[in-house]
Order: structure tokens, then C-alpha cells, then sequence
């Protein structure tokens, strides 16, 4: 182990042992004080764009940026001074008097940076007022782009670029025309974005907001003739507690069961039943195609921002990728048809709405290729966790209050295998739960797939079944996924199953999550540890905890379906992927 | 029997000459045409096609033809120099096709130099100090021009040393670089000097960065140095983008060598073996030459592998900039060579540390540059001894604005202001009275007359509130407006901010806003204080150099001509007549003879009143274009 160099340092006049690459703002969080900060995100690489976190440093003839500015030996730093205090409040009006202010009927009222910053640092005039940008909102899709309330932080270009390797957002223009933007202004809808947004989870302000469905659903509630079921994600029994002050990493899935009843929704059923069934149904694929040694390796399909991003930038990979619709598409599916059929409700009054941790789900359900025969979609709404805490809120729901309550039947029954889903690597572990299991016609003793779990971007590891070396592949955040793509692309590595989650650290991080409480931040490593613990714990306090064992399943496939992928399987629990570039390109 | 670099390049030396003697050099009459973009868009193409077309016509041997770099008289191009072996060279200026003829005619054919058309002499008599000859020895660098255009008192206070060879040699002939001493440095640094002996001698030159900065350059070189780095870089900055300056285009234009030299050596020095030349598009004739002198230099292998038969390797390649003035700053300026967008990053890490690519670097400017050969030849003891304790050697200055003799000057550091704009561009002119000199580019500072006997250099100019910048230097008289020109230079920094960091991209917004109030009339108490005070927010807390020197305008303007704000905003007064909107026009009754010129110009009919009487102007319609002042011919109209 190598000792790493530090430095010694004074900052307030307190000694400060730091390493020696630290940046001035990094020693000081070790003394309890706070620099104030904006464009700064631990995560992400250090632009030095806002200039709020100026320091002064003995020596240094003006104030200099503390979170680009490297720590020295000796240095004498001051983070509070009259002159400083002056800067920086002149510094965040200069951004306020650039910002539409409206704050009140804002979406990030309560949960915007700037408004903290600028009560935080003491702006309560405005001194330099003039000309306000005016730039039209981009609702053109799932991700809202409102260029008025950007500051221009660049945060999203960076997290576009940096963590998800999209590049879709730059800023064009010069100067006070500065605007964050696709390539050549364009609108979303027709750029390479994937929808992840990991933008809106780490903007400050709410320059990138999800398109909101909330209306739609509270007119579908209110609308007698319609019968109006909800399903949530796994990932939002371990989020949405944080919504109503529970600690990070709390699960409330009772108690959500219980608010969604509240809130009107006639049936409330769980995702995870549709993850069962794509352990069923993609276990069964993986198994015909390793037993044809054919298309290979296997890549999973359930995180809707990794189909955009393959159709987009691997469509080479669409022949390997998983036919399986995504556990939402799969349940909202058999909605309409099984449990319309079995219910004796007519399938078109049905009004299905899904809570998801993720942006890209309201890209997922548009998709043509997911439609109902009579043309509307097979889930009718898409709600974020974001989404959901605020209409519990407005129908006054006392969440932590509330009992906990039990999903409905048969379409609310899972396994702890399906819980795991909203991990990266829970996908991985329990397919793998289930395929070997099939292989080897022989019960697995250790459920736990340690190496598939962690918050760590690119996970590898060879299990043998039944003597055959398995290779397995789990990334989470695209700029991870594609070290491990061009690995397959290449043919440097073999590959037979791999695992593809949009977001950094996997749904429980998603771009539809609810923003982090103070003291822990988007894209914290810990806060998808804490988060992912939660579900882990899930899946340990079931008895059943593998996919192929849930009674229902079981009785659906009887009933039903048929054997997995039967043509009935095929035709509503399978997909197909087409190559997709931006407008403009060929 | 093995021979050395210096002993090959030499030998090629005597080659060019032999070919330049038959050529030119010893024809009986040479003549130069000045070719720089200016003076190509003062018609010198046309000149020397004329003069070429001229010489066949008449069948004239022994005269030869030949196109040189920018002498700096932007007032009186184009410019033809006449070498006259039975005289001293006559300039002739302004020069047409019809006056060539003519000169042609008189001069060259009949021996009879046309007075008229020439410059005019300052009473110094060239003739001691020229001589065809002794144009090509081995003088020190700096000596050639003035011993042939020295005879004018333009050029009496300056001292040419970056512009050495502009004017004198044909920028696109590698024989005749090679005949002022050119690559002589580059060989004898490859040749006799270690890199840490380069950086020691530029560093005792005490040589800083010309490009604004004013940073060492020996020093920036050290650093460099002192970095192991499988890759270095360096880069000569071309991407001049100060409204007015043009010191490195015509450097380039008039001696592209001189710079690839300066590149050569710092090369050398530092342990880089690729040069870029990051040069802005809008300089198409410069990057012609130096893409032509690139390839010359390759030809004759002082470019490429084993430069010079040496065991050194360096090239140059060229990046051209897309027209953004935020490019110039170091850091965007690398960000765009490696195909971003163009926006400056925090330092440190500092370019020589971590540049291009990651890989130490260091950023020259042009004329830093060209300068280097002269230390390397001359010695930096003499170098040293040229200039102010602080700032050594000479600093090439746009001189503009309402000065007689506008041009590209190069003097010593030191040189009192005054200096520059009374003895070289002759005082003030049409006899108005001096008001300020912006010196420094957009984001420079104006010094009134009080601080006319600053000496130009780095410290001094900073400590009057203004600074060096890259060089460009405006008069100001007694007819403008020193808040319209703050309202100016802030309009350009403003308008090229990249954007990156708040306090430039916002605050320059909310100064020029406050500004426009103040230049419309609609300037309140208290303008004043929120400018400075924006103006100090700016400058501490920019991201890079341009924000952080934007507000000087502003700033300096404010603490020397205070009373022209205070009389716009409480008086809503423009006391220079320049803000039009403070203006108003009247018409004086009794001088008023009801001619109707006036309403018959008015673009916008704003003035009524019949024939033979007095007539009126309606302020509410009036746009204050002046159009009646000058038309009325019995004083009638009055502007306030």
C-alpha cells in the first residue's frame, strides 16, 4: 500500500491535513465549514463555471475558485469574509436576475439549489435587474428542457456526456445567449437523448424537469367509466419514503400499497410480478441460445434508457438483446388481456398506470410496438417516484402514518428475485437464480450472487453450470456500459449474458428518483448503496425468492399463456428493436 | 571530412545570395511593394501588376521587381521603395497605377526621383547609413530597416526588432530570409546549446510574453522544461483578436520565418517536437505565407526529421481558429485545437504543466516569437539592455484612432506615451485636442492627458490603470464620448464572452444595460456606484483573463472622466455631442431665412414652416440625425 502525499494547510486559521492532490474545497469539508457551491458536483469534473465557491488565498491577488483551486503546503486560505460574503451574494444575483423567479409554482420549490443559495447567502435586493432571457420550453418529450430556468451550471452536459456517454447536451451561443441545447438547438424528442434523465436528477434548478402525468391520471381517477389500476416498480418501495421523511435505504411497501389505495386506484398490483416473468421468459431465451451456442452473449432489456441508447449507438447489439418486454410493459400487458379477461372487464375502460423510478418509461410506453391492438397504449400513464410523492401529497395522504396494506392478486405476488430488480446486478442475479436452476434441474443452494452486487460501474464474473464456464457481464451508467459493449463489439471478450442498467448504481438511482435529502447528493455512490440495501433486505425476509417458484407465475403460464415462450408469449410478452439515429442523420 | 550545421546552413546561404545577386541585388534599380493585407487592399496588387506589366513594356533590364511585408505607414500605402544604386531609396506613398507610370517614367527610366510623390524626409540624410551591400551583412538584426526607411521621423523614436524584416525582405523567398541570419539561431541553439542554456539565455533577456500577459517567457519555458512528459507542445498563439491590433498579421505576412524560428528554438528548449500555429481564418494571406514558409522550411529539412542534419525533430502544423476572441485565452485556445468548444478551464493545472492533450505545453505569442531569434543572435545582454528595468526590448503597437500618422509602430519599453502619440503618429489631428489613449485592446483602460508621460511597459501601464494587452493603442480627441467609448469596448468584451463562468456572462450584460441607460439619458443616481461595484465583482471573480480585465474600460473611464458620466446622468448631458439621443436640434429664429433646405432633407419631415419664414423642428419626431446642421447655411440650426 502506498502512504498518499498530504499537505498541511490553514483555512479560517485551522490546521488542515489534506491530500496533496485535494482541491482547496475537498480540505474543507473536513473542518465542518460549507463553501458555497453551484456548478460543483463531486461526480463530475471540476468547470469552475459558477464562481461561487471563491475563497481568498494569502498570496493570490484576486479571490480564487475553491473547487478547482489545488491545496498547497502552508496555504493560508479564508472562506468568510466581507469582501467574499459581497462577491458571492452579487455573484448568485447576477444568476437570479437572469431567472424567471417564480419560484412558488416552480417544481423545484423547496428542492432548488439556487432558491437555498440565494436565502442562504443573504440576496434580498435586487441591484443589477435587466434583460431576462426568453427561450421556449422543449416539451417535445419525457425530459422537459426549460433553458429559462438554466443556469447554466452544466452539470447535465457533463452527466450526459461523462456518466451516460450520450453527449447530447452542449452549450451553444456565446456569452448572455449561452443556451444548454442538443446538437443545433434541437428538440429532444428528435436528438439522441435516451431519456434516462440523469439530467434532471442532477440540475439544480429545474431547467430539466419530467414530463408531467400526474393530470392525466387524477382526470382518469375522477372518470367513473374507467378502471383505473396501478403497479409500481420495485425500486419505489425503497425511494419514495424519502418523500415523506423517512431515512434514505427505508422500506415502505405496505404502507405505499396502502397510500396508492387511498389515493383512488381501484387495483393495486406490483411490477415485480412482471419481473418474474421476464426471469421465466429471458431465462428460457438464455437457455435455448446457450444450448445453440447462438446470439450471444444475452443482454437484457429491462431499462428502457439502455434500449434507446443501443438503438441509437449499438444497433449492431439489437440480435443479442433480450425479445422480452420490460417487467412494466409485461404486467401492463397482461392487464389488458389476462386480468381483463379474468375480471371480465372490458379491456378498453382499463386505465393502467405504472409508478417507475425512471424518465425513460414514459419513452417506453409510447413505443408503437407497445400498443394495444385498438391503438392506445398498454400503460395508459407513467408515474416517477417524484410524481407520486407529490399527488400523495396533494390528496393529503399521512403516508407515515398510514398501515401497511398487501399488493393485489394474483397479479401482486413475487418473489425476493423480482425485488432485486431495482439493483444493478439484481437483474443478473436473479436470471441467474432461475437458468441454472433450468441447466442443471438440480436446486441452487447459495441465492446470493455476491459478485452481481454493488454499486461498482462494470462487474465480472464466471460461474460454472453444470461444467460449462458462464461469463457474465453487469454495467451500470452507459459510459460503463460501453467499456463492456466494445469488448463484445470487438469480440475481445466472450460474453454469455450481460446485464445493462441505464442509471449509475441501477433504478434505485433512476431519473424519475426523488431528490436526495441533505447530506447526501445525485449520483452519491452511497445513496444507491443505501437504497439497493433496502430491496437486498426484501429479498432476504422472503421464503420464495426465485422467480420460477411464484405460485402465480405458474398458474399463469397454466391458465394462460402456455409453456414460456409459447407463440401467445411471443405475441404479448416479446419485442423488437429497430435501429434509430437523430433527424437529419442516415 | 564532417561538416557542421552552422557550416551547411551557410553554405546555403552563399547559394541564396548568389541566386538573389543575379535576380536582383544587383540589378540597377530594385523596387519593393509593400504587401500586406492592408496594403493589398490599398491596391498594392494592382501597383505591382502595373509596375511588372510597365517594365516589360518599356523593355527595362536591370530593374528588378519585388513584393516585401507591412512597413506600418497604414496612412500611406501602398507603398513602393525605389533602390537606386546612383541614390538612397526614395519611398513613394499612396501609390496608384497611374502614379507608378508616372514614377516609373520619371525615376526609374529617366533618373529623376518625382519629389512630390515621395515621403517626406526628416532632414536625416540616409545616405551614410545605406548601402546595397551593407543591407545583407551580418549587422545586428534590428539595424536593416532603419537604415532604409529611418529617415522619417515616423520612425525616429522607434526601434524595429519583432518587425525587423517587415518591409525589407520578400516574405515568401527563403533565400532572402536567409540572408538577414535567417535559422542561424534555430542552428546555433541545435548546434552549441543545451535546453536549459536556451531557457537561461531568454531568461536573461528578461523577454515577456507579448500577447498581454506580459509573463516571462524563460521562465514559462522552465517550467515546461522541467516537466518528463513522453509528448510536449508548443504552440505559437496567432488568433489575434483585439479590434485594431494587427502586430502578429503583419508579422506573419512580412516575415513568417522569423516566427517558425522562434518555434524551432522553443522547441528545442522546452522538448517539444510538434508545433501548432493556432492563427485566426480571417487572416487568409497570413496563413498562406505561413503555410508556404512551413513548407520551404520542410524542403530544405529545417522542418521534420532531423532538422538541419541534426539529430532534432520538429514540425508545425496549423490549426485555424473560427473567429471566436475568447480563443486567444490559452486554455480555450487548447480546447479548440483538440476539436471542443472554445472555453478557458481554471488554472492551475497551468499549460506548461498540463496542456494539449494533457502534455506540458507552452503558448507563445507571435510576436514573443519572432523576438527570439534576435536574443539568440545578438546576445541577451544586449537584449536586456533595451527597455526598463522591468521590461526589456520593444513592443509593437497598433496605433489608431485620431492621431496624424496611424500605423504599426515598434518601440523601445519606455517609451513615454507622449513619445508615441506626439513625436511618432505627430500629435492630434485636424488640431483638436487630445483626450485619452486607450491602450491594451476592448479590455484596456484610457489614461487622460495627465498620464501622457507614463513609459509604456507591463507595470507602469497597469499601475495608471490601464495595461499592455497585445498592443493596441487609440487616440481619443476632444469629440468623443467617454462613456460611448466605455459603452463600446464593454459592447465587443460583452458580446464575445464565451459564457462559461457567471460574473462575465452576466455581469458584463447588467454593466453594458446600465451603460445604454446612461448614453439614452435614462442614467440614475447611483449608475456610477452599481458599475463599480459590478465592475470589482467582475474582475475578482472571472473565470479568465477576458472577464477579469473586461470592466477596465468601464473603470478607467469612471475615475478620469467622471464629470462626463455625472453630466449624462444628472444632466442628461453629453458634453462630447455624441450619445444622440441626448442631443436635440433647434432652429434659431432670427438667422432662420426660410430657404426650406432643411425640411426638404429631413428623412423624417419633422420640420415645418413656409418659404421666407422661420421654421420649426418637432422634437417628438425627430431622430436627431444632423441632417439640418449640415444643410443650414446661415448658422440657423443649433445642436445641444
Amino acid at each position: 500500500m502506498t502512504t498518499e502525499k498530504t499537505v498541511t494547510l490553514w483555512i479560517d486559521g485551522v490546521k488542515v491535513t489534506a491530500p496533496a492532490k485535494s482541491t482547496i474545497l475537498q480540505a474543507a469539508d473536513s473542518t465542518n465549514i460549507n463553501i458555497p457551491s453551484l456548478c460543483y458536483h463531486p461526480d463530475l469534473s471540476v468547470i469552475g463555471a459558477c464562481r461561487v465557491c471563491v475563497v481568498e488565498v494569502e498570496g493570490q491577488r484576486n479571490p480564487v475558485a475553491s473547487c478547482s483551486f489545488p491545496v498547497a503546503e502552508g496555504m493560508k486560505v479564508t472562506t468568510s469574509s466581507p469582501l467574499l460574503r459581497r462577491l458571492r451574494r452579487d455573484i448568485v444575483e447576477l444568476i437570479l436576475d437572469n431567472h424567471p423567479m417564480d419560484c412558488q409554482t416552480c417544481a423545484r420549490n423547496g428542492t432548488c439549489e439556487l432558491q437555498k443559495l440565494a436565502h442562504d447567502l443573504g440576496v434580498r435586493e435586487r441591484l443589477f435587474e435587466g434583460e431576462r432571457k426568453r427561450i421556449e420550453v422543449d416539451k417535445s418529450s419525457p425530459v422537459h428542457r426549460n433553458p429559462e430556468k438554466c443556469i447554466l451550471c452544466g452539470r447535465c452536459v457533463r452527466v450526459c456526456s461523462e456518466v451516460q456517454g450520450v453527449h447530447n447536451l452542449s452549450v451553444q451561443n456565446r456569452g448572455f445567449h449561452n443556451v444548454v441545447a442538443p446538437a443545433h438547438d434541437g428538440k429532444m424528442i428528435d436528438s439522441v437523448c435516451i431519456h434516462c434523465g440523469q439530467c434532471v436528477n442532477v440540475c439544480p434548478t429545474a431547467a430539466f424537469t419530467e414530463q408531467d402525468a400526474t393530470e392525466s391520471v387524477f382526470e382518469a381517477l375522477s372518470n367513473p367509466d374507467l378502471h383505473v389500476v396501478v403497479h409500481t416498480a420495485p425500486a419505489i418501495r425503497a425511494t419514495i419514503g424519502e418523500g415523506f421523511g423517512f431515512r434514505v435505504g427505508t422500506p415502505v411497501t405496505g404502507k405505499l400499497v396502502t397510500a396508492l389505495r387511498m389515493a383512488g386506484f381501484k387495483k393495486v398490483f406490483d411490477t415485480n410480478f412482471g419481473a418474474d416473468l421476464t426471469i421465466c421468459e429471458e431465462s428460457e431465451e438464455f437457455v435455448s441460445r446457450i444450448k445453440k451456442n447462438e446470439r450471444l452473449p444475452l443482454i437484457t432489456s429491462c431499462s428502457p434508457g439502455w434500449v434507446n441508447f443501443m438503438e441509437r449507438f449499438y444497433p449492431e447489439l439489437i440480435p443479442l438483446t433480450s425479445t422480452c418486454k420490460s417487467p412494466m410493459s409485461m404486467l401492463s400487458t397482461l392487464l389488458k388481456t389476462y386480468y381483463a379477461q379474468q375480471s371480465g372487464i372490458d379491456p378498453q375502460k382499463i386505465f393502467v398506470v405504472a409508478v417507475m423510478p425512471c424518465t425513460a418509461k414514459k419513452f417506453e410506453a409510447r413505443r408503437e410496438e407497445l400498443k394495444t391492438p385498438w391503438g392506445s397504449p398498454y400503460t395508459d400513464a407513467v408515474l416517477t417516484t417524484r410524481e407520486l410523492i407529490w399527488m400523495l401529497k396533494c390528496v393529503g395522504v399521512d403516508f407515515a402514518n398510514v398501515e401497511d396494506g398487501a399488493f393485489d392478486s394474483p397479479l401482486g405476488v413475487s418473489s425476493g428475485a423480482a425485488d432485486i430488480f431495482g439493483a444493478t446486478g439484481g437483474v443478473m442475479e436473479a436470471a441467474l437464480r432461475t437458468a441454472y436452476e433450468k441447466i442443471t434441474c438440480k436446486e441452487l443452494e447459495k441465492l446470493d450472487f455476491e459478485e452481481m452486487r454493488g454499486v461498482e460501474g462494470v462487474k465480472e464474473s464466471s460461474i460454472s453450470i453444470n461444467g460449462t464456464i458462464i461469463n457474465i457481464g453487469v454495467a451500470n451508467g452507459l459510459q460503463n456500459a460501453k467499456k463492456l459493449l466494445d469488448r463484445v463489439v470487438s469480440g475481445e471478450k466472450q460474453y454469455h449474458i450481460i446485464e445493462i442498467m441505464a442509471c449509475p448504481g441501477g433504478c434505485v438511482a433512476g431519473g424519475g428518483q426523488p431528490y436526495p435529502p441533505k447530506g447526501i447528493y445525485v449520483l452519491d455512490p452511497s445513496l444507491a448503496r443505501l437504497r439497493a440495501r433496502a430491496l437486498y433486505a426484501i429479498d432476504e425476509s422472503k421464503t420464495m425468492r426465485k422467480s420460477h417458484e411464484n405460485p402465480a407465475i405458474t398458474a399463469l403460464y397454466e391458465n394462460f399463456l402456455g409453456a414460456p415462450n409459447s407463440h401467445l408469449c411471443h405475441e404479448l410478452l416479446h419485442t423488437k428493436y429497430e435501429p434509430k439515429t437523430p433527424r437529419g442523420v442516415k | 571530412m564532417m561538416t557542421t550545421a552552422m557550416e551547411r546552413l551557410l553554405e546555403r546561404r552563399a547559394k541564396a545570395e548568389k541566386r538573389l545577386r543575379k535576380e536582383k541585388f544587383d540589378a540597377e534599380i530594385r523596387m519593393t511593394v509593400g504587401s500586406a493585407t492592408c496594403e493589398n487592399a490599398a491596391g498594392a496588387n494592382e501597383v505591382f501588376s502595373s509596375l511588372k506589366e510597365l517594365i516589360k513594356k518599356h523593355g527595362l533590364k536591370n530593374v528588378a521587381l519585388s513584393r516585401v511585408g507591412c512597413t506600418g505607414r497604414c496612412d500611406m500605402e501602398p507603398v513602393v521603395t525605389v533602390f537606386d544604386r546612383r541614390n538612397t531609396p526614395v519611398k513613394y506613398s499612396t501609390m496608384s497605377p497611374a502614379k507608378a507610370e508616372q514614377m516609373l517614367e520619371s525615376h526609374i527610366i529617366k533618373g529623376v526621383p518625382l519629389k512630390e510623390m515621395a515621403m517626406p524626409r526628416a532632414g536625416v540624410t540616409a545616405d551614410a547609413r545605406f548601402s546595397e551591400d551593407g543591407l545583407w551583412a551580418d549587422a545586428r538584426l534590428t539595424d536593416r530597416f532603419s537604415s532604409i526607411f529611418g529617415d522619417v521621423n515616423f520612425f525616429g523614436k522607434q526601434m524595429r526588432m519583432t518587425l525587423r524584416n517587415c518591409g525589407v525582405i520578400d516574405p515568401e523567398s527563403m533565400d532572402e530570409y536567409l540572408m538577414v541570419r535567417g535559422y542561424q539561431a534555430a542552428v546555433k541553439v541545435l548546434g552549441e546549446m543545451a535546453p536549459n542554456e536556451v531557457v537561461d539565455a531568454i531568461t536573461k533577456s528578461g523577454l515577456r510574453g507579448r500577447g498581454g500577459g506580459g509573463f516571462p517567457t524563460g521562465v514559462k519555458w522552465s517550467f515546461a522544461l522541467a516537466q518528463k512528459s513522453d509528448e510536449k507542445f508548443i504552440i505559437c498563439n496567432a488568433d489575434e483578436g483585439d479590434p485594431g491590433a494587427f502586430m502578429d498579421r503583419s508579422t506573419i505576412e512580412g516575415d513568417p520565418h522569423s516566427v517558425i524560428e522562434g518555434m524551432i528554438v522553443g522547441g528545442y528548449a522546452i522538448g517539444a517536437r510538434q508545433g501548432y500555429v493556432y492563427i485566426r481564418a480571417e487572416y487568409p494571406l497570413a496563413i498562406k505565407r505561413l503555410e508556404q514558409a512551413i513548407d520551404d522550411a520542410r524542403k530544405e529539412g529545417f522542418l521534420g526529421t532531423k532538422i538541419f542534419g541534426t539529430e532534432w525533430d520538429f514540425d508545425i502544423e496549423i490549426r485555424l481558429g473560427a473567429g471566436a476572441f475568447v480563443c486567444g485565452e490559452e486554455t480555450a485556445l487548447i480546447r479548440s485545437i483538440e476539436g471542443e468548444r472554445g472555453m478557458p478551464r481554471p488554472r492551475p493545472p497551468y499549460p506548461a504543466v498540463s496542456g494539449l492533450w494533457g502534455r506540458p505545453t507552452v503558448i507563445n505569442n507571435v510576436e514573443t516569437l519572432a523576438n527570439i531569434a534576435v536574443v539568440i543572435l545578438d546576445g541577451p545582454e544586449w537584449f536586456a539592455s533595451i527597455g526598463t528595468a522591468k521590461s526589456k526590448g520593444t513592443k509593437v503597437f497598433a496605433l489608431a484612432g485620431k492621431v496624424c500618422n496611424t500605423g504599426l509602430v515598434e518601440v523601445p519599453m519606455g517609451t513615454t506615451l507622449r513619445d508615441v502619440v506626439y513625436g511618432v503618429g505627430g500629435g492630434i489631428r485636424d488640431g483638436k485636442k487630445f483626450k485619452a489613449v486607450q491602450t491594451g485592446g476592448p479590455a484596456g483602460g484610457c489614461l487622460p492627458e495627465s498620464f501622457l508621460d507614463t513609459p509604456v511597459d507591463y507595470d507602469s501601464l497597469t499601475a495608471a490603470g490601464s495595461m499592455m494587452g497585445s498592443g493596441g493603442m487609440i487616440v481619443i480627441d476632444e469629440d468623443s464620448c467617454m462613456v460611448d467609448v466605455a459603452r463600446f469596448f464593454l459592447d465587443f468584451t460583452q458580446d464575445e464572452s464565451c459564457g462559461k463562468c457567471t460574473p462575465c456572462r452576466e455581469g458584463t450584460k447588467r454593466m453594458l444595460e446600465i451603460l445604454q441607460r446612461i448614453t439614452s439619458g435614462k442614467g440614475v443616481n447611483g449608475d456610477i456606484e452599481k458599475l463599480l461595484r459590478l465592475g470589482d465583482t467582475i474582475k475578482r471573480t472571472s473565470l479568465c483573463g477576458l472577464g477579469q480585465a473586461a470592466p477596465n474600460p468601464v473603470i478607467s473611464t469612471i475615475k478620469h472622466f467622471r464629470d462626463e458620466y455625472e453630466a449624462h446622468i444628472r444632466e442628461k448631458r453629453c458634453p462630447a455631442g455624441v450619445c444622440t439621443q441626448l442631443l436635440s436640434y433647434t432652429i434659431v429664429a432670427e438667422n432662420c431665412t426660410g430657404c426650406t433646405a432643411c425640411r426638404r432633407k429631413c428623412p423624417v419631415e419633422c420640420i415645418s414652416g413656409n418659404p421666407k419664414e422661420a421654421h420649426v423642428i418637432d422634437q417628438s419626431r425627430c431622430v436627431k440625425c444632423g441632417r439640418c446642421l449640415e444643410v443650414c447655411k446661415f448658422d440657423a440650426v443649433k445642436r445641444k
